[in-house]
């Protein structure tokens, strides 16, 4: 679905992704972490043609994304923080996402339903709080039902029940196929949330592998364990070379 | 680009600043006129302030409102929109929500108490800086992150044509003064959009005496049709080229 070859990026001299090749496949889920700074934002942002890398291909469904813009139609995306127009009202923003993508006709407003959002669709968006704003960008990247979803932190500042309705849309939408990138320090949310594992550090991915085979080999039964203990052996491992 | 446009001039208009700065401009146009018993006079105060307050608040606003909307610009250009499309709807929505304002405080009580062919030409000149300051503006936001250096470089942008550029051009004519200076006066007028505003208003007022050595010359070497037309084409160059370097650089850069 996304293959990423050889990318590297580098603000002035600082190297942020050292070039990163990774396959991501269709209708799989992955959690990309790692700690702050390794690169989880510059990669997600260089596969939505925010920022231009220095060198390396990205190829969205086989098809180069430089100088493309369309294939965008396929990306439902979520950002960190989500801030929009202070006098927009919420209703305004979705209705301007609608003109935007007028090919699209029977939007899927699951999410909207979910968080109530109709009922408060004539607020301004500066009245709004930082998790309703969450919300907010939620129904936005479902909106379209694109195949694939990127997601920066989804839960982070959603209250509990909110946390909870997102993640079963989520849970339903990898049943229909589509392909799943997601961010987030909640490791016990991308235990249940994703199948696959890629783990940044200073900007190179030290491994890349199924959850399932992460977790027989480290002999652990939760995700954050068993991160907690590849680290530990590759750290021992490095010290010992 | 009409279609994100229209919800950011919308975004725009109901914001306070834009409001204070319609008032302001109301406040001046009246006032000069219940001062005044002359309206050519009051012309050209309000033409004097325009001057200034124009190119200052087409400034300020545009750097803010850029830092303001980087994050929404970030989720617009998630969408499968071009970059130019963001670009020119972001320019258009600013320059005409300053447009309107300055149409609102001046150009309709100069209509109604001054309706003459030196009052359109002032309301077309003050439209014309609105869009050449909004773009020299948007050309210092997109080269840096930093909110802080960006606002620095506009402002340097206005101190420089507004305040600054006088004085340079003072100090040439005064210390090549035995040499025949006429061409590079000319010269020197048309690298400042604010001077070329001012000698089009006062061509048109046929107050050369009031210009000064540069004004005078220019008369007397374009006619009033010519220098007028000479000026609002060098203007809208003001205007065109900071906003196509602008753009490309908006194009290539990371958000």
């Amino acid at each position: 679905m996304i293959s990423i070859k050889e990318l590297s990026k580098s603000y002035g001299k600082l190297s942020v992704l050292k070039s990163v090749t990774l396959d991501f496949v269709k209708g799989n889920s992955y959690a990309i972490i790692g700690p702050n700074g390794s690169g989880k934002t510059t990669l997600i942002k260089s596969i939505l043609g925010l920022v231009i890398p220095n060198s390396g291909a990205i190829e969205v469904k086989g098809h180069s994304i430089q100088n493309d813009w369309s294939y965008r139609r396929d990306i439902g995306y979520m950002p960190q923080i989500g801030h929009y127009p202070d006098q927009m009202r919420i209703g305004q923003l979705f209705d301007m996402v609608k003109d935007l993508r007028s090919d699209f006709m029977n939007a899927d407003d699951d999410l909207m339903r979910e968080f109530k959002l109709n009922e408060v669709k004539d607020k301004r968006m500066h009245t709004l709080s930082g998790g309703t704003r969450q919300k907010v960008s939620a129904a936005l990247a479902f909106l379209f039902h694109p195949p694939i979803l990127i997601l920066d932190e989804p839960t982070a500042g959603l209250d509990p029940m909110a946390a909870e309705a997102l993640k079963e849309k989520i849970a339903v939408e990898r049943n229909n196929n589509r392909t799943f990138l997601i961010t987030s320090h909640v490791l016990s949310d991308l235990d249940e949330l994703t199948t696959e594992m890629v783990y940044l550090e200073e900007g190179r991915v030290l491994f890349h592998d199924s959850i399932e085979l992460l977790k027989e080999a480290t002999g652990e039964i939760k995700l954050a364990r068993a991160v907690a203990t590849i680290m530990r052996d590759k750290k021992n491992s490095n010290q010992h070379v | 680009m009409i279609k994100i446009g229209k919800y950011i001039i919308y975004d725009i208009l109901r914001n306070r600043f834009v409001i204070a700065y319609t008032f302001f401009l109301l406040l001046v146009t009246l006032s000069m006129f219940s001062l005044e018993s002359d309206p050519g006079k009051s012309t050209i105060s309000i033409l004097n302030i325009a001057l200034l307050v124009v190119p200052l608040v087409s400034i300020v606003f545009t750097t803010i409102h850029f830092y303001n909307s980087y994050d929404f610009m970030e989720m617009l250009l998630a969408q499968p929109v071009q970059r130019k499309t963001i670009y020119f709807a972001e320019y258009f929505s600013v320059a005409i929500a300053l447009s309107v304002a300055f149409l609102i405080g001046v150009a309709v009580p100069l209509c109604i108490f001054n309706f003459n062919e030196s009052s359109v030409y002032l309301i077309l000149v003050g439209l014309m800086l609105t869009f050449i300051f909004v773009a020299l503006a948007l050309m210092a936001s997109v080269a840096t992150r930093d909110k802080a250096r960006a606002t620095g470089v506009a402002l340097l942008f206005w101190f420089y044509f507004a305040i600054i550029y006088d004085g340079i051009v003072l100090y040439v004519i005064y210390s090549f003064s035995d040499y025949p200076l006429e061409k590079a006066t000319l010269s020197m007028v048309s690298l400042n959009p604010i001077d070329l505003a001012r000698i089009v208003i006062l061509l048109k007022l046929d107050v050369s005496a009031m210009m000064g050595y540069t004004g005078a010359f220019y008369q007397d070497f374009f006619g009033s049709g010519g220098g007028i037309l000479y000026s609002i084409f060098v203007m809208t160059l003001w205007a065109f080229l900071p906003l196509m370097i602008a753009m490309r650089r908006f194009c290539t850069k990371d958000i």
